[in-house]
């Protein structure tokens, strides 16, 4: 397997272990849905598979080092065209698809902002939404059914030999315009991820990973895709938007097929335990079960409380719940806690925390938060946090977290004007201190929403809400609220309007939500209508978010 | 399993869909207003929906009719729970 030991044996990522040449049965991936019989993979096929959609995209005059971009449902063939292209050399990279709820004019506009900023080759979508992007793409455009064809019908192919620092893939950040910056990796820096990851997991042969993440997610693309075919484990996959409607099929996939290792961002413990219906798990056992990781949105003990109240009977217990703090930037993870033991909890004085940023060790009486461990920095991967002259803070001292490791980016792909590093040291925007060796998270450094594992930045929903007839433009902030129910942050729009009869505002209410869901990814939770004057402004005349967002709370008496 | 009246059943599935996942009590829903392709909530609502129908009206959706396509409106949801 791929440890750090190991790593010298692999060069680039064409030495995955799902694509060695000699003649292998096992399944590289288990393709699971509700509505269809389970889909398995071998190694024989998915390479068979492979080489046809590099041959088909070499055959559509794709050349090595394009970018191809892949906004597909979460299905077989998005895997093959990403590896097809990894193995002719193109640089692939996953994208949310367009779906019929979204606007497709505000898609194809930010899809056309990429394709001009990198330079994008070609688009791989669905044969429903191939003709629509096709219409109004600046860049070719094929769906399933045609690639697929080309596939069938293409001849041998001779692999493009890369180099361990070309870039493999890109990674982009979710948000929801088109101008996300692609996190370009090397084949280097991926595999020094993935052997990192490997010895802090104690990943095994006979680890069988489990994910419904979304491949256009880090989370989803390194841990829940990268890891498994590349260190030849079994993959058990399922679409996210399956898994969210159905969420005991995840529990299914780790109880039919011995599953040992799944990803969660934190909401999910949450919809686990609050919406999996006792007849869909009757039977089920996930005594087998190594570790479920939390990672990719701030960690909450009380979502792990729930999630092991639920499942202790179906043999969940504490020391399986891990915790990691990842970014695409770092490949993947940046820290993890060890397997077989519960993440270390830290419980300070929050008036330390808030006021003075130090996070010292509650005694009796003091009011208190409760920290959740995110363990200690993979191997080759070093993490400190600084103060804003970016000198390094001492041992519990709050400041920005930095990184530095061997799996880094390269760089933004095509943006030489953004410069990622300072002396070599990445600054990941996350607040949070070192204790006795490990990573805490207290915050973030902007006013960044996670909203179910999605990164949303408030100004881009703002920007939407400004366009909605009867709001003042430039009177609208967007800002999270963290949910205890939901063990994320929801999101709230307060909005001026003048409109003062009921039946107006629920109109603007209702086209605010409306607008929102069509031109972004996130659904609206709370959207409040005030009159004019209602906003804080910053001296400067901005609206100030974090005020708002405090007089907003106060008003719901919360 | 319990003879169930539409109108009840409609009223209930109304205010938990405006008090519990829309979070304004004060909004009309529409009978036949798309929830999730409308952006009122997100599709995983509908685990949700699921949840509180078992509890309240004892009726068991099995997950199959658990999709967008299925379950957009008031008036299918209605539907589905009165088929029991």
């Amino acid at each position: 397997m791929l440890t750090p030991e190991t790593r010298p044996a692999y060069a680039t990522l064409l030495d995955a272990a799902a694509l060695r040449p000699e003649e292998d049965h096992a399944p590289a991936i288990i393709f699971l849905a509700t509505d269809a019989e389970p889909v398995t993979v071998t190694r024989v096929d998915f390479q068979a598979r492979a080489q046809a959609y590099a041959a088909g995209l070499t055959r559509l005059g794709v050349a090595a080092g394009e970018l191809v971009i892949i906004a597909h449902t979460q299905n077989l063939e998005s895997i093959y065209a990403f590896w097809g292209a990894l193995l002719m050399g193109a640089i692939p990279a996953m994208f949310p698809t367009l779906t019929e709820k979204l606007d497709r004019d505000v898609y194809m506009r930010n899809m056309n902002e990429l394709v001009a900023r990198s330079g994008v080759r070609l688009i791989f979508t669905s044969d429903a939404f191939a003709p629509v992007m096709a219409r109004t793409a600046d860049c070719p455009v094929i769906g399933s059914a045609e690639l697929a064809g080309l596939a069938n019908a293409a001849g041998a192919l001779r692999w493009h030999q890369p180099q361990p620092e070309d870039i493999a893939f890109l990674q982009h950040s979710s948000g929801t315009t088109g101008l996300q910056k692609g996190v370009a990796l090397s084949h280097r820096a991926v595999l020094n991820q993935l052997a990192s990851t490997a010895r802090a997991i104690d990943l095994r042969p006979d680890d069988v990973i489990v994910s419904w993440l979304p491949l256009y997610h880090d989370m989803g693309l390194i841990a829940g895709f990268m890891q498994p075919l590349v260190q030849g484990v079994p993959l058990i996959l399922m679409s996210p938007f399956d898994w969210v409607k159905h969420p005991a099929l995840l529990f299914r996939a780790i109880h039919e097929y011995n599953g040992t290792l799944t990803w969660l961002p934190n909401f999910a413990y949450n919809h686990l335990a609050r919406r999996v219906r006792g007849r869909n798990i009757a039977g089920l056992r996930l005594d087998g079960m190594r570790m479920f990781i939390n990672c990719s949105e701030p960690v909450r003990h009380d979502s792990h409380e729930l999630f092991l109240q639920r499942f202790g009977e179906m043999g969940v217990r504490a020391e399986m719940l891990a915790v990691s703090y990842a970014m695409a930037e770092n490949t993947f993870a940046v820290t993890q806690t060890p397997p077989d033991q519960p993440p270390r909890l830290d419980v300070v004085d929050r008036r330390a925390l808030e006021k003075s940023g130090r996070a010292l060790p509650a005694r009796d009486g003091d009011r208190t938060r409760t920290l959740v461990s995110c363990g200690p920095p993979i191997p080759n991967t070093r993490a400190k946090a600084v103060n804003a002259a970016g000198e390094t803070l001492p041992e519990r001292r709050v400041g920005e977290i930095a990184i530095r490791s061997d799996c880094m980016l390269t760089g933004y792909y095509k943006r030489p004007d953004l410069q990622p590093f300072a002396d070599g040291w990445y600054l990941t925007g996350d607040m949070g201190y070192m204790a006795d060796g490990e990573v805490y998270i207290v915050g973030r450094k902007k006013d960044l929403i996670i909203n179910a594992g999605k990164n949303v930045y408030p100004q881009d929903i703002e920007a939407i809400v400004n366009e909605v007839p009867g709001v003042h433009p430039g009177r609208a902030v967007v800002f999270g609220v963290p949910d205890e129910r939901e063990g994320t942050e929801l999101i709230a729009v307060v909005a001026e309007v003048d409109a003062d009869d009921p039946a107006g505002r629920k109109q603007i209410a209702r086209a605010i939500r409306q607008l929102v869901a069509r031109e972004s990814t996130v659904t609206v939770s709370y959207v409040t209508l005030v009159g004019p004057k209602w906003l804080i402004k910053t001296s400067s005349g901005k609206i100030a978010r974090a005020a708002n967002r405090e007089k907003w709370l106060a008003e719901q008496g919360r | 399993m319990p003879n169930l009246d539409e109108s009840i059943v409609r009223e209930k599935i109304r205010t938990y869909i405006t008090h519990e996942l829309i979070r304004d009590p004060d909004y009309d829903l529409a009978d036949d207003e798309g929830v999730i392709t409308g952006g009122l909530m997100d599709s995983f609502a509908l685990a949700d929906f699921a949840v509180f129908v078992e509890q309240e009206f004892d009726v068991y959706i099995p997950d199959p009719d658990l999709t967008v396509d299925k379950m957009d409106t008031l008036d299918q949801m209605v539907a589905r729970v009165m088929r029991g």
